[in-house]
């Protein structure tokens, strides 16, 4: 028989959690801060929305684009949190996630050989979603010692002729990195001399705890070079929804929208009606929710300094990236003995670029009572660790 | 800051002060300050258990009481009132816009000693004109707890 596989897709390394994954599922009673997504129900209100859409008979497809009424709320909301002005006409599309968003995003904008630039560590999807657009991916490894921030340098050495793309994930999965206004701003100023354009993956943007997050699109001249993409999945405890949005400028969303239309037809219509009572009624919600998150990051890292374990202090997402290097093991080795030894699930560095070797995400989207737990362990580990040497 | 340390302390209590000052990131000297403070304030009332007492043998039984008014010259709502609040069997007294003046939250031990408080000292009040009496039947949500809630962790032990 024919081999029918694509040659890219075989080439795509699979995916670094998935490993960590099936050996964690096989122990029953292990603990878990390996989360990616909130440990908060989805609200109420929101919930109830999307039932009494049903109810309703909102059954059918809605535009490509997404409801009207839900892409004047993002309008909205957008401008009333971030200053950001974005024509729910034309320049606002409604996504499966904000992953899909950055699928079409980058292949409506890749030609072969276009080099896409990529700051890690990151989310797992950029660099294979660029492949399969037909990019290059360019890795930049950010340092714990700029908390992981991209600095001006980095970005200049990283840039070629063939440079289209700038990824900028912040606030950061995984290391709980944000970039500050003036941070930006230097990275626009180049992005401006080199005709770059940005892909600003802002899905914790209301998960900051430094003030309030800052979009690059704010910035002078950056809208016109910007896909801004968010979503509800973070913001309002709505993973299993599915639903993100993609906003840039209007030749852009049509190119996108293409794809979408052809590839996605539209996103889920319940999820699009409960999201429009989420951005009209939902923003106490959000504020609850941010206020939870940082009490926990408040009390990791408390903990990490009292068992004198090194970690920059992240001011957004729900993660915090430990340094383990101390103890002259891989990420992985580390956090596969922490799971045989004390049954407790951390996500390695590595899985999310060569450049977290060193390094361990914990997850505090748990509750206190569980995260207590956890870090005891983690202690306990710890100190073991060092006594054995 | 002052709100977030209320609303911890509304759902736990009993958490110490060292991880007070940790959770809002504030020093211990700070909470201890802004504690006793809101106590004296009289901001923080106690500082109570939420019990589902449906889950123990004891017997309790809780009435919801309606109670209408007639006002006399020189006694208003807040003297009736504290003829009320000052039972110890009597669990929350609420001045009510509406239908009727005062909702009466009641706690005894049986059906009977509810029947006999309501004829025998909440009616004979001066002041009160009638009641209407409701027995709970079922606690389903008490203080912003939903009782008997079972918490699952329903994610994927791993994502991205």
């Amino acid at each position: 028989m024919r081999k029918f596989l694509s040659d890219s897709v075989i080439n795509i390394k699979p995916s670094g959690i998935r490993k960590f994954f099936d050996i964690v599922s096989e122990m029953k009673d292990a603990i878990s801060l390996g989360v990616g997504e909130p440990d908060f129900d989805t609200p109420w209100h929101i919930r109830e929305e999307g039932i009494y859409a049903l109810e309703r008979g909102k059954t059918f497809y809605t535009s490509n684009a997404g409801l009207k009424d839900l892409r004047i709320e993002i309008s909205n909301y957008l401008k009333r949190r971030f200053e950001l002005n974005y024509n729910p006409d034309n320049e606002i599309l409604v996504t499966v996630g904000g992953s899909e968003a950055i699928d079409i995003g980058l292949r409506a904008v890749i030609n072969p050989g276009d080099e896409v630039i990529i700051p890690q560590p990151s989310y797992v999807s950029y660099e294979p979603c660029a492949i399969l657009a037909g990019a290059k991916p360019v890795i930049i490894d950010l340092k714990a010692e700029n908390e992981f921030r991209l600095t001006s340098d980095e970005l200049l050495t990283a840039i070629t002729d063939k440079t289209k793309v700038l990824i900028l994930p912040y606030p950061n999965n995984p290391t709980g990195a944000i970039m500050e206004r003036e941070d930006l701003e230097k990275i626009a100023k180049i992005v401006k001399e080199k005709d770059i354009l940005v892909m600003s993956d802002e899905i914790y943007s209301e998960l900051t705890y430094k003030g309030k997050h800052v979009s690059i699109a704010e910035l002078d001249g950056m809208k016109e070079r910007t896909i801004l993409i968010n979503g509800f999945s973070k913001s309002y405890a709505m993973t299993g929804w599915r639903l993100g949005y993609a906003c840039a400028p209007k030749e852009l969303i049509q190119q996108m929208t293409k794809i979408h239309q052809f590839a996605i037809m539209c996103a889920p219509t319940t999820s699009q009606y409960a999201a429009v009572e989420a951005l009209r009624f939902g923003d106490d919600d959000v504020a609850k929710m941010r206020q939870a998150y940082n009490q926990r990051r408040r009390f990791l890292m408390d903990a990490f300094n009292k068992m004198g374990l090194s970690c920059f202090e992240p001011y957004g997402a729900f993660y915090v990236f430990p340094c383990i290097k101390e103890f002259g093991m891989t990420s992985e080795e580390f956090a596969t003995k922490f799971l045989q030894e004390e049954k407790v699930a951390l996500v390695p560095g590595t899985a999310f670029g060569d450049c977290g070797e060193g390094f361990l995400r914990i997850s505090y989207a748990y509750s206190l009572e569980n995260l207590k737990v956890a870090i005891g362990r983690l202690e306990r580990f710890i100190s073991r660790l060092r006594s054995d040497r | 800051m002052k709100e977030e340390l209320l609303s911890i302390l509304e759902k736990n209590s009993r958490i110490d002060f060292s991880e007070l000052a940790v959770l809002l990131g504030v020093s211990e000297e700070e909470v201890l300050k802004q504690l006793s403070e809101l106590e004296k304030e009289g901001v923080i009332c106690g500082y109570h258990t939420l019990i589902n007492w449906e889950k123990t043998s004891i017997e309790k039984v809780m009435a919801l009481i309606e109670v209408k008014l007639t006002l006399q010259r020189g006694r208003g709502f807040d003297s009736i009132a504290e003829r009320i609040y000052n039972y110890p069997e009597v669990k929350a007294v609420y001045l009510i816009s509406g239908g009727y003046d005062l909702l009466v939250i009641l706690e005894e031990k049986t059906l009977k000693e509810i029947a006999s408080f309501v004829s025998g000292k909440l009616s004979t009040i001066d002041g009160v004109l009638s009641t209407a009496t409701h027995f709970i039947l079922k606690k389903y949500k008490d203080h912003g707890t939903i009782l008997n809630k079972e918490d699952k962790d329903e994610r994927e032990v791993i994502t991205p």
